[in-house]
C-alpha cells in the first residue's frame, strides 16, 4: 500500500475495473470510489481513462470528483485521521483535539504530512455522538477522547509503522 | 434453490420454536455497534473468546447491535437460567472476573451489573433512562445478532411480509399505512401512506423504492443504529413498500461514513437473497424484487431527496425544483418512493399489529414513537425511543438524567442544522412535528443536543452556518451567497465586531434565505440563526455591546488569568504554552502575558490545580 507505483493507473486491477463498468455512466461514483480504494487518490490519467471507458465527458468526471468530499485529486497519507466536529463533539471539545493534532503533526486540517504518513481531516459527524468527542483513524473509531489521548493514539500508529519498517 | 411461501413459513416457525426452547441457554452477548466498538468491544470480545476457550466452557458467544445506552459501553449480557443480565463499562480486564464469578461460580458481579433485562420494549424499567421509553422500532436492537437472518426470523421477523403476500392487496397495505398516521421520520413529516399512494397511482411500468440512509445531520445516529442493529427490519419495510407501490427494484443510499452499517446491510441483502426474499421469484410468488446499496461519497445535500436521486444516477448531488415530485418523476425519470430508514423500520410492525396499535401512541397529528439521539451536555447520552408528544423536559431530565456535572440547563438543539435551539421556557413543549415547527425548530431526523451554560449560542449558530455553508451545493443563489454572508456576520460577532444594527440585518437575511432557497438545505439553514436570535438575543447583545462572551467560548473575547492563590508554581502551564506567554519561577505563582497569549487554552487543560481562569 505505502509505496504506490508511479504509474499506478496502468495496473491490471484498474483496467479490470474499467472493463467491468464499460459504458455505464450511472456507475461513475462507484468507479471513482473503487479507483480511489485501488490507487489511494484520483490522478488525472485515471480520470481520463474512466471518462473514456464509461463514456462520460471528462468535465463531468471532474465535476463529480470535486463535488463529493470523499474524493481526492492529490495523494493522501498512509493513515487518514478524521476528527469529528459534529454538534455533540463541538460542544464537548472536538475543536481542541483537532487543534492539538494539527500542532503535533505540523499540518493544517485537510493537509498531508510531507512524509505522507498522515492526512488530517475534519468531518461533520461520525455518528458516535454518545461517546463524543470522537475521531476515526482509517476505519477505526475512537471515543471519549481528550487532546492528550488523541495524540497518544496517533503516535501509536506512527510507532507501529516504524516497527514494521525496521523488521 | 427456490423457497416458496409455505416452506419459508415452516422454516420460520421452526426457528421461532427453537428460540423459545433455547431461551435459558447460557450465552454471552457483546454490544457491537459503532459505539460499542469505539469504546473497545473488539478487545472485550477477544478476551471473552479466549477466557471461554481457556476454561473450556461450552457457552455461545454472540454479538448484537446497540441497545441505546452508549455512555455505558462496552455492554456485555450474560444469559443464565434466571434471565439475561447486563454488565456496563466492561473492559477486557474485567472479563475473567465476570466469567469466573457469574458463569463458573454462579455469583453475579453486582457492582458492575447494570440490571436484569425485563422486556425488549423496555429493557430496564428500574433505570430512569429506560422507564419512559417505548421501544418499538428499536425492539430488536441490542437483542438479535444483526448478521443473522435466522435470529431475525426467530424474533418474528418477516412475519409482516408473509402476511402481506398471503392475505393483503397492495391497496389494503396502503390503506393500513394511511390509517396508522405514520409520517416520514426523516424530518419533514410527510404522510407515508399518501406518498405510497401517489407513487402507486403514478403512470408507468417501472417504479422504484429508495431508502434514504444518508444520515448527515451532525448529532444524529438513529439510522446508523437501526442499520447496524436490525438491518432486516429496514429491508422488510422496503419489500412491503415495493410490493404495495408495484416496484421491482430498490436502492439503499448509505453515507460512506457508516462502514459497519454498509457491511451489515450487505450481509442482510445476501441472506435475504439466499432465503428467496429477493430475486426473480420472491417466495414463489412469481414477482421480482431486488435491492442494491449505493454508497454516498460525502455530500450532506444528498440527504435531500432529489439530490439523492441525482447521486444514485452517478451525477453531482444537486437538488432540482419540485414538482415534479419523485413520486411522479424520480430515479431515471420513473415514479419513485423515497422514505427514510426509521420510516421503513416502522412499517413491518404496523402491518403485523395493525394501524390502531401504532396510533395508540402519540398525539393528534403525530402518531407512534420517535427515536432520538440524545447527546451533548446531558448526564445519560444514547439512543432513546419515546412516544410522540412527550415533552422535552421529560426526555432531557427523566430519560437523560438532567445536565452533566450538575450545571445549568441552557437550551436544546433539535433537528440538526435544519432545526433550532429552544430555551428553558420551551421545555414543556410536546414533541411532535407541528409544535416544533411552530416554535421555529423542526423534528429533523431526531438529533437532540443538550446545551449547558458553557455553550455559547452565537458560537453554536456560527458552527451550524459553517457546516451548511460548506455543504451548500451552490446551485441556487440565496443558499450559496446567503449562508456565506450569514457565516461572515456571525464570525464577526464572535470576534466582538459588528454594529448594533447587525442583528436586524442578519435576521432579515436569514428570513430571505429561508423563503427563497431551492431545497430543504437552504430553506432550513437559517433556523439555527433565527431561533438563537429569537430565544437568546441577550447573548448576541453581550457580544456586540459589552464585547463579552457569557459562556466564555469565543476566544477573541476571552482573557486568561492565573489565580495567584491557587497556583502552586508547578510549571505545567509554562511547558505547554506554545507561544511562551507564561512566566514565573518554580513554586511561585506564574503569570500570563496577555499581549503574547493566543488564547489557545492549552494551559487551562494542563493545570492540575484549576488555577487558570477565563
Amino acid at each position: 500500500m505505502s509505496e504506490r507505483n508511479e504509474r499506478c493507473w496502468e495496473s491490471a486491477e484498474f483496467r479490470d475495473l474499467l472493463r467491468v463498468h464499460a459504458n455505464q455512466p450511472e456507475s461513475l461514483i462507484e468507479v471513482l470510489q473503487k479507483t480511489q480504494d485501488l490507487l489511494g487518490y484520483l490522478p488525472r490519467p485515471a480520470l481520463e481513462a474512466i471518462a473514456q471507458a464509461l463514456r462520460v465527458p471528462l468535465a463531468k468526471v471532474y465535476g463529480v470528483a470535486t463535488f463529493y468530499s470523499q474524493f481526492h485529486l492529490q495523494p493522501r497519507g498512509k493513515h487518514v485521521i478524521r476528527v469529528c466536529l459534529g454538534t455533540a463533539c463541538h460542544v464537548r471539545g472536538g475543536e481542541k483535539i483537532l487543534r492539538r493534532l494539527s500542532e503535533v503533526l505540523g499540518i493544517a486540517p485537510g493537509e498531508t504530512t510531507p512524509d505522507r504518513k498522515f492526512t488530517l481531516q475534519r468531518v461533520a459527524c461520525l455518528g458516535a455522538c454518545g461517546l463524543s468527542p470522537v475521531m476515526m483513524v482509517d476505519e477505526v473509531t475512537y471515543g471519549r477522547l481528550s487532546p492528550q489521548r488523541a495524540v497518544e493514539l496517533v503516535l501509536k500508529y506512527a510507532a507501529a509503522d516504524e516497527q514494521v519498517a525496521e523488521s | 434453490m427456490s423457497i416458496d411461501l409455505e416452506s419459508f413459513k415452516a422454516m420460520k416457525h421452526e426457528l421461532e420454536e427453537r428460540r423459545q426452547a433455547g431461551k435459558a441457554r447460557r450465552t454471552v452477548i457483546v454490544g457491537m455497534g459503532t459505539c460499542g466498538i469505539a469504546a473497545g468491544a473488539q478487545q472485550v470480545w477477544a478476551a471473552l473468546r479466549q477466557e471461554l476457550n481457556n476454561r473450556g466452557l461450552p457457552i455461545a458467544l454472540k454479538k448484537t447491535g446497540c441497545i441505546g445506552i452508549c455512555e455505558r459501553e462496552v455492554l456485555v449480557d450474560v444469559v443464565d437460567e434466571e434471565g439475561r443480565w447486563t454488565y456496563g463499562d466492561v473492559t477486557a480486564d474485567k472479563v475473567p472476573a465476570i466469567i469466573e464469578s457469574h458463569l463458573v461460580n454462579n455469583r453475579r458481579v453486582d457492582e458492575w451489573l447494570l440490571g436484569k433485562v425485563d422486556s425488549p420494549e423496555c429493557p430496564y424499567p428500574d433505570m430512569g433512562f429506560y422507564r419512559k421509553q417505548v421501544r418499538r422500532v428499536l425492539v430488536r436492537c441490542g437483542f438479535i445478532d444483526p448478521e443473522s437472518i435466522d435470529d431475525y426470523l426467530a424474533w418474528g421477523g418477516y412475519s409482516a411480509l408473509v402476511k402481506v403476500l398471503e392475505s393483503m392487496t397492495p391497496e389494503q397495505v396502503i390503506e393500513e399505512i394511511e390509517r396508522s398516521g405514520l409520517r416520514g421520520r426523516g424530518g419533514a413529516g410527510f404522510p407515508t401512506g399518501l406518498k405510497w399512494r401517489l407513487t402507486r397511482q403514478a403512470p408507468g411500468e417501472i417504479k422504484y423504492v429508495v431508502c434514504n440512509a444518508d444520515e448527515g445531520d451532525p448529532g444524529a445516529f438513529m439510522d446508523r443504529s437501526i442499520l447496524e442493529g436490525d438491518p432486516h427490519a429496514v429491508l422488510e419495510g422496503m419489500m412491503i413498500a415495493g410490493w404495495a407501490i408495484g416496484a421491482q427494484e430498490g436502492y439503499i443510499y448509505v453515507r460512506a461514513e457508516y462502514p459497519l452499517a454498509i457491511k451489515r446491510l450487505r450481509i442482510a441483502i445476501q441472506q435475504a437473497r439466499d432465503y428467496g426474499l429477493l430475486g426473480e421469484n420472491v417466495l414463489g410468488t412469481g414477482r421480482r424484487f431486488e435491492l442494491k446499496i449505493k454508497e454516498g461519497a460525502g455530500a450532506f445535500v444528498c440527504g435531500e431527496e432529489t439530490a439523492l436521486l441525482a447521486s444514485i444516477e452517478g451525477s453531482r448531488g444537486m437538488p432540482r425544483p419540485r414538482p415534479p415530485f419523485p413520486a411522479q418523476k424520480g430515479l431515471w425519470g420513473r415514479p419513485t418512493n423515497i422514505n427514510n430508514v426509521e420510516t421503513y423500520a416502522n412499517v413491518p410492525a404496523i402491518l403485523l399489529h395493525g394501524a390502531d396499535w401504532f396510533a395508540s401512541l402519540g398525539t393528534e397529528r403525530s402518531k407512534g414513537t420517535k427515536v432520538f439521539a440524545l447527546t451533548g451536555k446531558v448526564a445519560h447520552t444514547g439512543l432513546v425511543e419515546v412516544p410522540m408528544g412527550m415533552t422535552l423536559r421529560e426526555i432531557i431530565f427523566d430519560v437523560g438524567g438532567g445536565i452533566k456535572g450538575g450545571k445549568q440547563f441552557k437550551g436544546v438543539q433539535i433537528g440538526g442544522p435544519s432545526g433550532g435551539c429552544l430555551p428553558a421556557d420551551k421545555l414543556d413543549l410536546p414533541i411532535d412535528y407541528d409544535s416544533l415547527t411552530a416554535a421555529g425548530a423542526m423534528m429533523g431526523s431526531g438529533g437532540l443536543v443538550v446545551l449547558d451554560e458553557e455553550t455559547c449560542m452565537v458560537d453554536l449558530a456560527r458552527f451550524f452556518l459553517n457546516f451548511t455553508q460548506s455543504e451548500s451545493c451552490g446551485k441556487c443563489t440565496p443558499c450559496r451567497e446567503g449562508t456565506k454572508r450569514m457565516l461572515e456576520t456571525l464570525e464577526r460577532i464572535c470576534e466582538g465586531e459588528g454594529d448594533p444594527d447587525v442583528l436586524e440585518r442578519l435576521a432579515s437575511l436569514a428570513q430571505t434565505v429561508k423563503d427563497t432557497s431551492l431545497c430543504g438545505l437552504g430553506q432550513t439553514a437559517p433556523n439555527p440563526v433565527l431561533t438563537t436570535i429569537r430565544y437568546f438575543r441577550e447573548e448576541y447583545e453581550a457580544h456586540l455591546g459589552e464585547k463579552r462572551c457569557p459562556a466564555k467560548v469565543c476566544r477573541a473575547l476571552l482573557e486568561f488569568r492565573i489565580l495567584r492563590d491557587a497556583c502552586r508554581g508547578c510549571g505545567a502551564c509554562k511547558k505547554v504554552c506554545p507561544v511562551e506567554a507564561i512566566t514565573g519561577e518554580r513554586k511561585e505563582p506564574h503569570e500570563i502575558n496577555a499581549a503574547l497569549c493566543t488564547r489557545c487554552g492549552a494551559c487551562v487543560e494542563a493545570c492540575p490545580f484549576d488555577a487558570i481562569v477565563r
